[in-house]
């Protein structure tokens, strides 16, 4: 830490040299290889950057040109971010998955010169649509495999433009060149630039400077305790402001190793390998596999179960109490110690999990249960808030104060203020300059006083943690001037597992109302279980019995909306289970698994107006999409349960 | 896509392996009768064919699993009618299964791993003892299957038992324990059989991509049309036992043989 604090660097590119220079030895890069862990001290690393920076120098790449990063985590590709900012030239990351439209549309925005990819696919994708990047001068790339047979004029093996760089050091002026370069490098300059995954329209690079970057992750070491002896597993998109923050930013500020999985598909593995003490992942990640866990005792041996479902039960009792430091009687500690021993060190363990200090999840609502699981098995999981505007970000829970259904008071130096419809705007030290080429979108965020509008709807609880309930804009009223956040209200019924998907109406209507979408594996399980036969998805969407025990989680989501004082008018009146899954390729998805709310609103029509005129069923005809791409229509009855509405009592209590 | 490209590599006339008026019987049962055709170095050569047409015997014959009654086989210039299956291992022909033949129990790796014992020169004595010598062996036999299992992108499953992997993946492990032998001459039978698109997509182009850079000559019988078209440089057809075509694909599509014994003749 103090070796951080010591200086002021305010480039990456110094703060590798420094920590080349006081952490020579240690770790600074990890990538499992033909099945081996190879690794790269922050020494080494720093000369590999330095001979990548010269290389790249070499073949053109100047100070403030942008250069394209495509491909996975892979040790190389991250040098090569490290090279461009040494050089002051601006790295642009794109999602290695992004078709080559996607692809064409970033590169050719962002004026790349320069593109680093991994492999012969990226290689591929970007010759495909050559045609729009007229800019595009070179392609360096990290594997060779398949590339041979290419012409090679403007495409160049990364390993040849090291090797390069490595011959040119040797020229003693050319090495004080490049320390002349990196000396001059200001943390005003321009350091990187993010491209929003763009949900709404086209995605939109997001400009970050070095100074501040590194201000927001120095905020955030400390915040966390972050030092050079933890470690990460990188395994996020590079292209996402996770990364670039939580991995390449802190582990820079703070020295620690990034461990490159072998291949996507082996970062389960890989991460167990590890053993990371710093980590993230989506709440998706964490539902995955807790059901992966649960699923795989129900095949273990009776005596193992047992001991299983009895010390989660002790878990569930005193675990998250002892991990916040509260008032335990010795009698649970006990207890819980001996489960500690017996299930959850060892599950932790068989997870990778069992060095984690530190364990974070952002992007949608975790479920409380979801969250107490893990908390409750001593896995120190907190939840933050924020946005690539940001550098990442806005708020975070601290250690030992949190609440599930937050996302925990802002970070130091971060100011926060809600405007009058509830939206959140906030200030922080990394935020960012603007958006590229758009000074138009980055007026219409920024405030007057410098403030940005995160367009997330939210309110401060009592004791400052910040509670966000939707996007700004989605947040609707009820004819009766009650609030209508439709996410919060969908994500409350998608907690239950037996709800996949639900979407909610009520904007400019009298009441809520909702459409819910049955989870087959765990409706189908729990058929099996209680002899309920059924032929297809339809017929068990519904089932009586189905709507009786959806009818249960509704009843409860509404007993719960009821006891805020701000959502009980925004209570569920009438819902029905749907005929069908939601599904991306019929456009009712979007391809990140959000439902889009509007279109399904137009395709089921028939079925809204029979949700507001009272009757007890509608007929519905609807136009799918096959795997293989053929059309074909399912039509289905459906029925719609009116629900009870429970009195906002809390309303009183609370006053 | 880059079929041209490929052709011109290959050194024309260079026979790597030659069929002559091989016939098979299995008692009265005609399987191949009088079929004669050549493999080149380099090339990917599809044996196609309706069901029963006599293509599986065809690879059982070239490594030589079946003896043909009639016919000659030469393989690089050394002609013989006899053959056991572990000599023609040896001598470099490697294949895969219609039905995979993978051993269930063993995981990816030591599925793959049991492709190099050929080339295994430490005795069983030295095995046992899993130091020195046969240890370093070892070491070299791993990388050259963690080889493997990059090129073929089975990172994820290297450690689970073949029994436990989806189909797509066990021919995948399939193709990586012929390839452990850096065959000559690799055959492969039905490679795309029970796959979806992606994954016949994806096998395609490790096929390819076998043929490319380890430039292993590849004979294969497919039922896939359109894969048969793409991947190979030449084709032969055999009805009942019989060729009834052999040439590049274009050719062998407008064959009027073919279309008949694909389509049916009118009576």
């Amino acid at each position: 830490m103090t070796a951080v604090d010591s200086v002021r660097a305010d480039t990456f590119a110094k703060l590798l040299a420094h920590n080349a220079a006081v952490r020579g030895d240690r770790p600074a890069f990890r990538h499992k290889d033909l099945g081996i862990w190879q690794t790269w001290t922050w020494a080494e690393v720093y000369e590999n950057v330095r001979c990548l920076a010269v290389g790249l120098e070499r073949l053109g790449l100047k100070h403030g040109e942008a250069i394209a990063i495509v491909g996975a985590n892979r040790p190389k590709l991250y040098w090569t971010v490290m090279a461009a900012q040494m050089l002051g030239a601006v790295p642009v990351p794109v999602y290695a998955d992004a078709v080559a439209d996607e692809l064409a549309y970033v590169l050719a925005h962002a004026e790349v010169k320069f593109a680093a990819v991994q492999d012969q696919e990226q290689v591929d994708k970007i010759l495909s649509v050559s045609e729009r990047l007229p800019l595009l001068r070179h392609m360096i790339y990290d594997e060779p495999r398949g590339l041979r047979d290419y012409d090679h004029t403007r495409l160049h093996p990364m390993a040849e433009v090291i090797a390069e760089g490595e011959e040119a050091l040797k020229d003693p002026g050319v090495a004080s060149w490049l320390d002349g370069i990196m000396a001059a490098g200001k943390g005003s300059d321009v350091s990187i630039i993010l491209y929003t995954s763009g949900t709404t329209g086209r995605s939109k690079g997001v400009v970050l400077t070095a100074e501040r970057c590194i201000a927001a992750a120095r905020d955030t070491v400390t915040f966390d305790k972050l030092d050079e002896k933890d470690e990460v597993l990188a395994y996020l998109p590079l292209a996402w402001v996770g990364d670039h923050y939580l991995n390449y930013a802190q582990g820079l500020v703070a020295g620690f190793c990034m461990a490159c999985p072998e291949s996507a598909e082996t970062a389960m593995q890989d991460l167990k390998e590890i053993g990371p003490t710093f980590y993230f992942a989506p709440p998706r990640v964490f539902e995955q596999i807790l059901t992966r866990v649960m699923i795989r005792m129900e095949d273990a041996g009776r005596l193992k179960r047992r001991m299983f479902h009895y010390f989660i039960g002790v878990a569930k009792r005193y675990g998250e109490k002892i991990l916040n430091g509260e008032r335990v009687p010795l009698g649970g500690r006990l207890l819980y110690g001996l489960g500690r021993l017996l299930v959850y060190e060892p599950l932790k363990n068989v997870l990778g999990f069992s060095r984690i200090r530190v364990a974070y999840t952002a992007g949608e609502a975790i479920g409380p249960d979801l969250f107490s699981f893990y908390r409750s098995l001593g896995l120190n999981l907190k939840q933050l808030y924020g946005q690539t505007e940001a550098f990442l970000y806005v708020t975070a829970q601290p250690d030992g104060a949190i609440k599930p259904d937050t996302v925990g008071p802002p970070m130091p130096n971060v100011e926060i203020r809600l405007s009058e419809s509830g939206e959140v705007l906030f200030r922080s030290p990394g935020m960012f300059v603007g958006y590229f080429k758009d000074d138009e979108k980055t007026k219409e965020v920024l405030t007057e006083d410098g403030f940005i509008k995160t367009g997330d709807a939210g309110f401060f609880d009592p004791a400052g943690h910040l509670k966000i309930i939707d996007r700004a804009k989605d947040v609707g009223k009820l004819n009766d001037g009650s609030l209508f956040p439709p996410k919060y209200i969908e994500n409350k019924l998608k907690f239950f597992p037996n709800i996949k998907e639900a979407v909610a109406f009520g904007h400019e209507r009298d009441y809520v109302s909702c459409f819910i979408n049955i989870d087959l594996t765990a409706v189908g399980n729990w058929a099996e279980r209680n002899n309920v036969v059924y032929g297809s998805y339809q017929e068990l969407a519904g089932h009586p019995l189905v709507y009786d025990m959806i009818e249960k989680n509704v009843d409860e989501v509404n007993r719960s909306l009821a006891a805020e004082p701000m959502m009980a008018g925004a209570q569920i009146r009438r819902f029905l289970i749907l005929h069908k899954e939601l599904d991306a390729d019929d456009g009712e998805l979007t391809r990140t698994q959000k439902v889009r709310r509007g279109f399904i609103a137009e395709r089921y029509a028939p079925l809204i107006t029979a949700l507001y005129d009272g009757s007890g069923e509608a007929d519905i005809t609807t136009e799918v999409t096959f795997e293989d791409g053929r059309k074909g229509t399912i039509s289905a009855r459906v029925k719609i349960r009116d629900m009870r509405i429970y009195p906002a009592a809390v309303k009183e209590k609370a006053a | 896509m880059r079929a041209p490209d490929m052709d011109a590599g290959v050194t024309a006339g260079d026979v790597l392996l030659a069929v002559e008026n091989v016939s098979l019987r299995f008692g009265g049962v005609k399987a191949i009768t009088d079929v004669s055709f050549d493999i080149r170095k380099g090339e990917i050569r599809a044996i196609i064919g309706p069901n029963g047409a006599g293509k599986t015997s065809m690879l059982n014959v070239i490594n030589g699993f079946y003896h043909p009654q009639d016919g000659r086989i030469t393989f690089k210039g050394r002609t013989r009618s006899k053959m056991r299956p572990y000599v023609a291992a040896s001598q470099g022909i490697a294949r895969t299964f219609q039905n995979v033949a993978l051993f269930k129990g063993m995981t990816t790796l030591d599925n793959i791993m049991a492709g190099r014992t050929l080339k295994m020169r430490r005795g069983f004595f030295w095995q046992m003892l899993r130091h020195g010598p046969a240890m370093a062996e070892e070491i070299e036999h791993r990388k050259v299957v963690e080889e493997i299992i990059d090129f073929l992108e089975i990172e994820a499953i290297r450690k689970v038992p073949v029994g436990r992997l989806p189909y797509g993946l066990q021919k995948r492990v399939e193709l990586g324990r012929a390839l452990a032998m850096e065959p000559e001459l690799l055959l492969l039978d039905e490679p795309m059989a029970g796959m979806n698109l992606e994954e016949k997509e994806d096998m395609c182009r490790f096929i390819l991509d076998v043929n490319s850079q380890f430039g292993t000559t590849i004979a294969l019988i497919e039922h896939d049309m359109g894969v048969v078209m793409d991947l190979s440089d030449r084709v032969v057809v055999l009805e009942y036992g019989r060729k009834i075509a052999d040439g590049v694909p274009d050719e062998v599509k407008s064959n009027q043989a073919v279309i008949d014994a694909y389509l049916g003749v009118p009576h």
